[in-house]
């Protein structure tokens, strides 16, 4: 039992503590302001750099034309804005689907070794270099195929995606509470109409960032890209043909001893940092405005899914 | 039916053609991961008639539940024996579909769950649209009436696209009885529907109840005793897994048979 002079002691003890505590609190949360910013700082000052020195080589032909001769300045990119564009819908294509339907899977029919076996590998494979699957992909694709492709490319890249959307979306279904699944058992409903109708769009959010995430991870990737569609200057002409991406042209111009070059490579880096940041906007415009809970950020629909 | 309906006997006379039972578990042992959460329990429960499952908590009266629409199954580790008949017919027999028979026997929770991306509308309608039914029309009335017998029409009807969400809590929870009414359930498991509630939602929920009654065979899992008393005309007393005592309301509360239930209905514990 306590007497009622421990009671004093404690309580005098827990008040001094408190101020203490409080200003720990205070000290912590300086902390992490500070780390933030110091995290902001480097990205923040990229996005200037690349501002500052990619908007001057901006105009209608350096986004419409082919590049010019080497160490002219003339031409643009605009093979590879729509080589970029192409291998982004293309991989999306193959790796969105997959993924989702193995995050499916993992949340959802997880619960076994077979599952956890998957997860493991996928969480390895998420690790890899990237330059290790663009050589399996030049084997398994561009030496059984004969020539560099689109496809080869968004082979490579799907592989890239593959295991941050099934993770991602594994992630967002195991935070849909158990109580709306259950809540759908209890109508009768089949269990692929709860995973569908019921589970899938509470988790929408989520999953659309995982796969905003996958698109501008595989949107900056250049190794695997050499492997598989080696660049080129002409448009798009077939699938069976190399062709160019940002990524590539970037390197290209930066590797080249002229200041015109140079500068056509700032602007190359601006136009895909515009690119991976518009297809983000408007992906999460066109799949979440109708969702009540989630806006344009996946910050806010967390917080409101919390409340 | 005798006052004194005997719960531990073995259940003789019992046949299909019973049809004043509407629900009948018999020698129900439910377990999670091998630890007994329900003690071989029997017990019927009648046609059209509210019964209320009480005990303390942890007594089983929320698994005994689940096990009436397989729910409990669905639990990771969970398994069960003994037979639950519905209309005579075993639902755990390999003939069965579950998600058929959770038609038949709706369900509400004990916390208000509509599904978070649905409208008012597109809540109560989930049951019949995700089951496939398209008649718009049909919907659109079976919505208003499901609305209606929840008491909630009045408060939403010029709202139905809001989300479901939007609601308060005890709007939300007659909600939840409107979607589970929606799919014409005969039987109705309520899971202390009311205990997240404050008293004028309790009061509004145990009126639908009451009225709910005349169509529909009510099981209600409470903690509340004035609650079951309030609303039950048959009450089972659960304590450890056991059925302690089972029989008419007014009976178990007034005049209990066994001493633990005594204690129990006078507020001696739990």
């Amino acid at each position: 039992m306590i007497t009622a002079k421990q009671r004093a002691e404690f309580r005098t003890h827990f008040r001094y503590n408190v101020k203490k505590r409080l200003i720990i609190d205070k000290i912590a949360t300086g902390i992490v302001i500070g780390f933030v910013a110091l995290a902001i700082i480097p990205l923040g000052s990229i996005l200037l750099e690349v501002t500052k020195n990619g908007s001057a080589a901006l105009s209608i032909e350096f986004l419409t034309q082919i590049p010019g001769a080497i160490g002219t300045g003339e031409g643009g990119i605009g093979p590879a804005i729509q080589g970029t564009m192409l291998i982004i819908a293309a991989s999306s294509m193959i790796g969105v689907p997959i993924g989702i339907l193995s995050g499916i899977f993992l949340s959802e029919f997880g619960d076994n070794r077979y599952a956890k076996t998957i997860r493991f590998f996928n969480d390895v494979m998420a690790e890899f270099p990237s330059i290790v699957i663009g050589i399996f992909a030049f084997l398994v694709i561009v030496l059984v195929l004969g020539h560099f492709s689109l496809w080869a490319g968004a082979f490579a890249l799907s592989i890239i995606m593959l295991p941050i959307i099934a993770r991602t979306t594994e992630e967002s279904l195991k935070l849909v509470p158990i109580t709306y699944r259950e809540a759908g058992y209890a109508l009768g409903l089949k269990r692929w109409i709860i995973i569908t109708r019921i589970v899938l769009s509470s988790a929408k959010s989520g999953m659309i960032t995982g796969i905003m995430l996958a698109v501008a991870r595989i949107g900056g990737e250049t190794a695997p890209l050499i492997m598989t569609i080696l660049g080129s200057s002409q448009f798009f002409s077939g699938f069976d043909g190399p062709i160019d991406a940002l990524p590539l042209r970037i390197w290209r111009l930066s590797l080249l001893p002229y200041d015109s070059a140079q500068a056509q490579g700032w602007g190359a880096a601006l136009i895909l940092i515009l690119i991976v940041l518009s297809v983000n906007i408007g992906v999460r415009y066109i799949f979440l405005r109708k969702s009540g809970g989630a806006g344009l950020f996946y910050f806010r629909s967390v917080k409101r899914r919390q409340r | 039916m005798s006052t004194t309906e005997g719960t531990f006997s073995p259940l003789n006379n019992l046949t299909p053609s019973d049809s004043d039972y509407k629900l009948i578990a018999e020698n129900v042992i439910a377990k999670y991961n091998g630890v007994e959460a329900v003690k071989n329990v029997s017990i019927k429960f009648k046609n059209k008639a509210v019964t209320a499952l009480i005990g303390p908590s942890g007594c089983g009266k929320t698994t005994l539940l689940r096990c009436l629409n397989r729910m409990h199954e669905l639990t990771k580790g969970a398994s069960l024996t003994g037979r639950v008949l519905l209309d005579g017919e075993d639902l755990y027999s390999n003939e069965q579909n579950p998600i058929v028979l959770r038609r038949k026997i709706g369900m509400v929770f004990q916390k208000p769950n509509p599904f978070p991306t649905m409208s008012i509308y597109d809540n109560v309608a989930a049951g019949l649209k995700l089951n496939g039914l398209k008649n718009k029309t049909i919907i659109d009335e079976i919505v208003r009436s499901c609305l209606e017998m929840s008491y909630l029409w009045d408060e939403v009807k010029n709202d139905l696209k809001k989300p479901g969400m939007s609601l308060s809590g005890g709007q939300q929870q007659r909600l939840c009885i409107a979607r589970a009414l929606a799919i014409q359930p005969e039987v109705l498991l309520m899971d202390e529907p009311a205990s997240a509630l404050d008293p004028l939602a309790t009061q509004k929920i145990e009126e639908m109840i009451t009225e709910l009654k005349k169509e529909y065979t009510i099981i209600i899992v409470t903690h509340n005793m004035q609650q079951a008393m309030r609303v039950s005309d048959y009450t089972g007393f659960m304590y450890l897994g056991n059925l302690i005592e089972f029989g008419e309301t007014r009976q178990i509360f007034e005049n209990p048979k066994n001493e633990t239930t005594a204690k129990y209905v006078q507020g001696q514990f739990g």
